[in-house]
């Protein structure tokens, strides 16, 4: 099991007072499994995605990565397990403004300080058809590009999981099959994706989805 | 990619906020480097005055020293013609000479070798100078039948140790004769007029003014004429001398004793008033010029002393000045520095909230922020410097010697940095610790 979220409740602190964004929920994900994360907005989709990738400590519940509590580690811990083990894809990109493309798909090596991450990246960047973007910033890129550079990204330190919030949101139909394509065939090597969408497209590329609805799980159908 | 690249690529980026926050750090640094520079400036200029004020000082006080030499022996040479008219002081009288008797005709009337005043002469003798030898003697003006005192005098002998000296009296040339003013007046004679005396034709070369004395009868002729019409050929009957100002107890036996060992067996007299005047005129004279030194070198001390607190005004303004402009300047530029360091956090927030998801730590956070601080630090310091040197220096005025100073450039160097990453030490802990996952929640 690569990830394993087990009985985990979220609340948050509203004005009117507390809100449970997720409630007891348990997820787990195989090795080479591809689950996508239903339901309408507000349900706890991305809380349970952050809860899993060690971003947002739950009040609740146990989460194993890859055999793992990212919350028994030490904030400076938690960060370097994150950079190594997750690979995260989200719907704005989040690239760094600054960086051109090469720069950023290798920013995860920042931490890991490797010295063989410029030849993975530049493979990764070639892979995702960004070779003649190499020099260019964010700003000079194509959404879709952003977003492969963005998947680029979360795979230069070969991680075994990949959470993804909405990654084909803001894509057109050949660009976000290309992403999901890209996560396809990153389970078939081995790694587990967790995919958190509103896309029918993407969820028809899922072999798992799970629902939920009101901070609960409703549904869970492969 | 090292942090190193994201710190250099993220102020290229935002360069403004970069160029801003070097301007802060350089408007800090520039105050502080051109007070320094300034106050270096003044210590400077103010050794420089104190140093030319004293040269000034010595050159005044030296050449008031001239002027008082010059004046004493401008003061000298009035005394010793004021001495002239008084009469010599010492006199010298051969070994027979009745004093008793010289005193009461006032003139001597015993003879000595005329070779007597060329032996006082060639002798080391001090305690007397100006020697004048006379033949002198009372006779009956046989033209004129008058009594008369003809003198007869070849002028000052000059002393073999010393320089030549000008000579008190002047030579009376052969042929020609001095007058008294009461053989001069009565007769309406005057320089140029022709006279016999006792068959010897001589013109008048000069006549004294009344002088109450004996020398209102007195003519004075040339030594070897005198001698001639006297019948005292090659003898004279007194060496007239000057004492010198030599201050001792008993100045009359010293010069006695010093005479008696080249002329023994002649006899000394003094002429006390005379010579205690012309003592008192020396030591009066002398204090004069003390005084007269003593105020211009107190004079000098003055100005030196007030060029000095001239400069030390100077100093003191500039360093009240310092004191105010530059704790303002570095509050100020630290004040800027956190308002542009707190925007630019604001700015990256999304930025580091992604690079804290990815596995950023927050101590990479920290540096990433502190390592644009100290570039902001070293750029401001070295502008600051330059721009300081170059205002404290242009508004100092041309100084001779280079104020550059590489510990000012050094502290500079490094203040700025711990200015700059002081200042943005709380935006970066802020930026450090927030969560990604609210971040990434809100965008």
């Amino acid at each position: 099991m690569l990830i394993s979220l087990d009985h985990i409740t979220k609340t948050y602190t509203g004005d009117t007072g507390p809100i449970v964004a997720v409630d007891d929920v348990s997820v787990s994900v195989e090795a080479g499994e591809f689950v996508a994360v239903v339901g309408p907005s507000g349900c706890g989709k991305t809380t349970l995605l952050l809860v899993a990738g060690g971003l947002l400590r739950p009040e609740d519940g146990e989460v194993n990565l890859d055999g793992t509590d990212p919350y028994s580690l030490s904030g400076e811990q938690r960060a370097r397990f994150r950079a190594e083990q997750i690979g995260f894809v989200f719907q704005q990109f989040h690239l760094v403004p600054y960086l051109n493309v090469l720069d950023n798909v290798m920013a995860p090596a920042l931490v890991t300080g490797e010295t063989s991450a410029r030849e993975r990246a530049e493979t990764l960047v070639e892979r995702f058809g960004l070779t003649v973007r190499l020099g260019h910033r964010p700003g000079q890129l194509s959404t879709g590009e952003r977003q492969r550079v963005a998947l680029a990204r979360a795979l230069l330190n070969e991680p075994r999981v990949i959470l993804a919030d909405e990654p084909t949101g803001n894509l057109d139909g050949d660009n976000s099959e290309q992403v999901l394509q890209a996560l396809k065939a990153f389970t078939d090597e081995g790694g587990a994706v967790l995919l958190v969408t509103h896309d029918p497209d993407a969820v028809a590329f899922a072999g798992r989805q799970v629902m939920l609805q009101g901070g609960q799980l409703a549904q869970s159908v492969s | 990619m090292k942090i190193s690249r994201l710190v250099v690529q993220e102020i290229a980026h935002r360069f403004v906020n970069f160029v801003l926050a070097v301007i802060g750090v350089s408007i800090a640094v520039a105050c502080l480097v051109a007070s320094v520079t300034m106050i270096d400036a003044g210590e400077i200029q103010s050794r420089k005055l104190v140093a030319e004020g004293k040269t000034e000082s010595e050159r005044l006080v030296a050449k008031r020293e001239q002027e008082v030499k010059d004046a004493g022996k401008k003061l000298n040479d009035e005394m010793r013609k004021i001495t002239k008219g008084l009469g010599f002081n010492i006199v010298v009288l051969a070994e027979d000479e009745d004093i008793a008797a010289f005193h009461a005709e006032g003139t001597p009337t015993r003879t000595m070798p005329q070779e007597y005043v060329d032996r006082l002469a060639k002798s080391p003798i001090v305690v007397i100078n100006h020697l004048l030898p006379i033949v002198t003697k009372k006779v009956e003006w046989a033209e004129e039948k008058q009594t008369i005192v003809l003198t007869g005098t070849r002028g000052e002998v000059p002393q073999a140790h010393r320089d030549p000296k000008k000579p008190l009296l002047d030579l009376v040339p052969k042929g020609k004769v001095v007058l008294g003013y009461r053989l001069h007046h009565p007769r309406k004679l005057k320089p140029g007029s022709k006279l016999t005396i006792n068959g010897r034709e001589l013109e008048v070369v000069k006549c004294h003014p009344e002088r109450g004395s004996v020398d209102d009868v007195t003519a004075w002729v040339n030594l070897e004429e005198a001698q001639q019409m006297l019948g005292m050929q090659n003898l004279v009957n007194a060496i007239l001398a000057l004492e010198c100002n030599c201050a001792t107890v008993d100045r009359i036996a010293e010069i006695r004793g010093e005479i008696a060992k080249v002329l023994p067996g002649t006899q000394i007299l003094e002429r006390g008033r005379k010579a205690l005047a012309r003592a008192e005129a020396r030591n009066k004279a002398k204090k004069t010029a003390d005084a007269s030194l003593e105020a211009a070198r107190t004079s000098g001390k003055q100005m030196i002393a007030s060029r000095k607190a001239n400069a030390d005004e100077m100093i003191a303004s500039r360093k009240a000045q310092a004191n105010v402009l530059v704790p303002l300047a570095v509050v100020g530029s630290f004040a800027w520095i956190v308002l542009l360091a707190v925007g630019n956090a604001r700015q990256r927030r999304g930025e580091i909230g992604i690079l804290r998801a990815i596995g950023m730590g927050s101590r990479d956070v920290l540096v990433l922020f502190l390592g644009k601080a100290l570039l902001v630090g070293l750029a401001g310091g070295g502008i600051g410097y330059i721009v300081g040197y170059l205002v404290g220096t242009g508004y100092s005025g041309p100084i001779e010697q280079s104020l550059f100073d590489v510990n000012w450039l050094l502290t500079a160097l490094l203040m700025a940095p711990a200015l700059s990453a002081a200042a943005t030490w709380l935006p970066a802990l802020v930026a450090a610790g927030q969560d990604p996952a609210v971040v990434l929640q809100e965008q």
